[in-house]
Formats: C-alpha cells, sequence, structure tokens
C-alpha cells in the first residue's frame, strides 16, 4: 500500500470532499429556502395568520418556549415510552413466535391485521375505552410494535444452519440456542426494526394526540399544532411543527448511533467504506 | 502404523439414507479406526458429505445400523469442521473458540486454557481478539478448526474443509492439519473430492460411487508419515495419486463393482 501512495490518498480525499458535500449542501439549500421564505413574505407583506416568515416562527418558538417546551416533553415522553413498550412486546412476541409455531401460526395475522388497520381509526375507539393518556400510548404502540416484532423475527429465523448443527452437535438446549446463537444473529435485523419503530411511535403519538383533541392536563405538541390553528396563532403552529421535525430528527440519529455502536464490530452494515 | 489393524471406534454398517427425492447413500459399509486418517472420496452428490453427517448424529439413517465400540459419543467427543468457517461474526476469535467450551458448561480457567492451545495448535494465538471479518479465508478455517479441537475430541470430522480456498492456502493448511493430527493423536474422517488432497493426507482412501453413494474401493496409502512437501513431488505420490483417480474414475463409469 505504501508503495504507491498517490493510489490510496486520493480515493480517500474523494470520500472526504464527498462527506462534506453531502453535510453542507442540505444546509446551504435550507439557508437559501429560508432566506428566499423571509424575504418572499417582507416583500409582499403577506400576515402572519397567513403565512409567517422564519424570522416569525423563531420568535414565536423563544416567546412561547414555556408552552411549547412541556407539550415537547410530553410527545416526547409518549413517544419514547410506546417506543420502549414496542421494542419489549416486538421482541418478546418474536421470541414467542420463534419457540412455538403453534403460537405464531395463531398470533401473527392479529399482529398484521392490527398494523395495516390505520390507526387514525383505531384513536377515537381507543380513547372512548382508555383515559386518554393510555390511549395516546396505545395508539403509538400499535404502530410501533409491529416493525420491531416482524424484523425480530425475520433475524431469529435468519440463521446459518451450520451454526444450528454446532449447536446441536455440542448437545445446546434450547435456551442456549436462543441466548447465544438466534438472538445475536437477530440483532442487526432487530435494530433495523427499532429505528424504524421510533419514527413511528412519534408518528403514532402524533396522530394519536390529534385524535384526542381535547385539552387535557398533558397536552402534547400536536395537541399545540391543532389548538393554535383553532386560534390562527399561525407563527406557533410552524414552531411546534419545527420542535416535531427536530424531534424526529435527534430519534433518528439516536437510534442509529445505537445502532452502529453495537455492530460496528462484526456487523457489514455497519462496516466503514474501507475497501 | 498398521491403521488397518487398530480397533475401531464407529462402524457404519448398510447405512441407508433417503431424502424427499433422492437416495444419497445405499447399503453404505464403513469403518474408522482408531487413529487413522480416513477420506470419503467422491464427486459432488455422492453422499459423502451425508455420511459424515450420520457419523455425527446430526441426521438419522433410514436403514442400517451405526456401531459405537465405546457407546454413543458424549457432547464434545465428537468436532467437526464445515465446508465454510461457520464462525458467528459477532464473536471475536477467541469467543468462538470458546463456544462448544461455553455450551458444555466448562469452568473458565479451564475454557481459558483450551482456547489459548488450540489457538496456539493453529498458529492464530496474536488474533486471539479480531473479529472474523478481519481475517483471511484460510485464517478463518484455522478457527474453525481451532474451535472444533478445543473439546480435545477423539474424532474429528470435516466436510471438504479447504474446497473454498485456494491452492497455497490449501497446502499450507493440509500440512499444518497433518502436523496437528500426528502430535494430537486424533481420528480423522475427511471429506473431499480432490484426488491429490486426499492421497497427500491420508492413511486410507473410501472411493464412492453417485448416486446412490456406495463404497466402491478401498486404497491404502502407505507412504511414511510425516508427509512433507517433498512428498508432493515425489513419484510415489504421482503413483498413488494416479491409481485414485483410476478408482475414481471407474467408479464414476460403472456404479457398483
Amino acid at each position: 500500500m505504501s508503495v504507491e501512495p498517490p493510489l490510496t490518498a486520493e480515493p480517500r480525499e474523494a470520500n472526504r470532499r464527498d462527506t462534506v458535500l453531502r453535510i453542507m449542501l442540505p444546509i446551504l439549500v435550507l439557508g437559501l429556502v429560508v432566506l428566499a421564505w423571509e424575504l418572499a413574505v417582507r416583500l409582499t407583506d403577506t400576515p402572519d395568520y397567513e403565512v409567517p416568515g422564519p424570522w416569525r416562527v423563531f420568535e414565536a418558538l423563544v416567546s412561547d418556549w414555556k408552552v411549547l417546551s412541556a407539550s415537547l416533553l410530553v410527545t416526547l415522553t409518549t413517544t419514547f415510552e410506546a417506543l420502549g413498550l414496542a421494542v419489549i412486546g416486538g421482541i418478546a412476541l418474536a421470541i414467542l413466535f420463534s419457540q412455538s409455531r403453534l403460537v405464531e401460526y395463531s398470533l401473527y395475522p392479529y399482529a398484521v391485521i392490527l398494523q395495516v388497520t390505520p390507526v387514525v381509526a383505531i384513536a377515537p375507539l381507543l380513547l372512548i375505552y382508555l383515559p386518554q393518556p393510555a390511549a395516546v400510548l396505545a395508539c403509538a404502540w400499535i404502530v410501533a410494535f409491529f416493525p420491531v416484532l416482524a424484523n425480530t423475527t425475520l433475524g431469529l429465523n435468519s440463521v446459518d444452519r451450520n451454526l444450528v448443527d454446532l449447536f446441536a452437535l455440542y448437545g445446546a438446549s434450547r435456551v442456549q440456542v436462543l441466548l447465544h446463537l438466534r438472538l445475536p444473529a437477530a440483532l442487526p435485523a432487530m435494530l433495523a426494526g427499532v429505528r424504524i419503530a421510533g419514527g413511528l411511535s412519534l408518528i403514532g403519538a402524533v396522530v394519536a394526540e390529534i385524535a384526542a383533541g381535547s385539552a387535557g392536563a398533558g397536552s402534547g405538541l400536536a395537541f399545540r399544532i391543532a389548538e393554535s390553528g383553532y386560534r390562527l396563532m399561525v407563527p406557533r403552529m410552524f414552531a411546534a411543527l419545527l420542535l416535531l421535525s427536530l424531534a424526529g430528527i435527534a430519534i433518528f440519529f439516536l437510534l442509529s448511533l445505537l445502532s452502529h455502536s453495537v455492530l460496528h464490530r462484526w456487523h457489514e452494515s455497519a462496516l466503514a467504506a474501507e475497501r | 502404523m498398521p491403521a488397518s489393524e487398530a480397533a475401531p471406534i464407529v462402524a457404519l454398517r448398510g447405512v441407508g439414507k433417503a431424502f424427499e427425492t433422492v437416495i444419497a447413500l445405499d447399503r453404505f459399509d464403513f469403518t474408522v479406526r482408531r487413529g487413522e486418517f480416513v477420506s470419503l472420496l467422491g464427486p459432488s452428490g455422492c453422499g459423502k458429505s451425508t455420511a459424515l453427517r450420520l457419523i455425527a448424529g446430526l441426521t438419522a439413517p433410514t436403514n442400517g445400523t451405526i456401531e459405537w465400540s465405546a457407546g454413543k459419543p458424549a457432547p464434545g467427543a465428537l468436532g467437526f469442521v464445515f465446508q465454510e468457517p461457520t464462525l458467528m461474526p459477532w464473536a471475536s476469535v477467541s469467543g468462538n473458540v470458546h463456544l462448544p467450551l461455553k455450551l458444555l458448561a466448562l469452568d473458565r480457567t479451564t475454557a481459558e486454557q483450551r482456547v489459548t492451545s488450540a489457538l496456539a495448535g493453529v498458529g492464530l494465538t496474536e488474533f486471539a481478539r479480531a473479529y472474523p471479518r478481519e481475517l483471511s479465508g484460510g485464517m478463518k478455517m484455522r478457527v474453525s478448526i481451532a474451535r472444533a479441537l478445543a473439546t480435545t475430541p477423539q474424532l474429528l470430522l470435516m466436510d471438504e474443509p479447504f474446497a473454498a480456498l485456494d491452492e497455497i492456502t490449501r497446502f499450507r493448511l493440509a500440512n499444518d492439519l497433518l502436523r496437528l493430527w500426528q502430535t494430537l493423536g486424533k481420528t480423522v474422517v475427511f471429506v473431499t473430492h480432490s484426488v491429490f488432497e486426499s492421497v497427500f493426507l491420508s492413511n486410507r482412501i473410501v472411493v464412492m460411487t453417485p448416486r446412490p453413494g456406495r463404497v466402491f474401493a478401498e486404497i491404502a496409502i502407505d507412504a511414511p508419515y510425516p508427509r512433507e512437501e517433498s512428498f508432493r513431488t515425489s513419484p510415489e505420490y504421482a503413483a498413488f495419486c494416479r491409481r485414485v483417480s483410476q478408482a475414481l474414475a471407474a467408479a464414476m463409469a460403472g456404479g457398483s463393482a
């Protein structure tokens, strides 16, 4: 490798330039759009209740921070509770399925039904039978748990057959096969499922909050958006929306980081482009 | 080393194995004797891997019997090396070698000693903490062999372990395997489709007919060990290879003798 440094150095530099472009270009686009938006709003003298400029949105974010941050906390709490329950429920059910074909055959269709029925349609029903926070949590859980279940099931079943034979050769018990073979083998698929579930649990929480509508003690960001809409506080709507987006992005990066830190030593998906 | 007179470890008698659409083995008779290095040689699909899996107890014969002279082997008394390295990608090299010992619930200190000596045996001491993806194909196969040896098994079953490797690596691994076999005093059953490999390694070669797999000929390779690189280029080696090739060709042309 050291004989011809230009050959190895060049692609690496190109790689770095590519990374810089991938980060800088979207930021540049964002800056231009925000600038154009601000200019357009100012030049046309558009009132706030029609389209607020980015500066007004930022002002609303600062002035209403108390209300908005409290709502953000509510939504995030719901999201993470739902995600946690989805991960526990999805993995537990997938393990149960992998241990008993009968259980899998009996329950899997209902997991699918729960998934394909739009959660917006289920939310009003849940709100009748459950107290509001529990109903919101249930909605978020319903959308989030299926990817965990489906991916973990796939992972638990895609085990190297020779390794299964090897475990059999050494007289491994079912528990040993599960702990030392199936679960580690399922980890990449499982983490991919958790990453999808992170975004979905936020969506589920928002959908349920919108469906719940009524002002409760704990009202989340989605409720803030609906409420601000009724009161024509459009800058605050945008501010709340911005916070939701940022929360979604943060969740995605957090879970990607988790996935990478668990897998980076061995899994192809987490390897740097080193060849 | 008159391996043909040593005590038998396991005998397959009139063993047949049928899958849904094919008969892999039919009236297959085969005895493994203590201390020998015996190869099952045949074209792909002749049931040689099936024979190995039957001995390992990974599958049951459709008919016939498998007789162990000292009773059925306990877990860990058999080592198995697959055609692929079959390593756990999430575990380090030493973690992979440790696996059989963990499944057998050996205590930590003994297990660590076994892992260390197994890795030293295949020359991978410095790579104990590496992960499989960081290793070359030949090194992965060494890890696989170390894992099979970790439980100090009496009988080592190897299913075309070098088939996917390049020739240089294959020769080196074959040399090392012979050295291990001689120093450790194991019994090896080696499945291969390579005439040259089987002649270089074995005391005895069992040539099989394809579909259904049956014993066509048994050829003793009574060249003395240790066999070094010089053996590969000797006229003696060439003569054995010619004999075995002819037997293999006859097996493929004529079926049962």
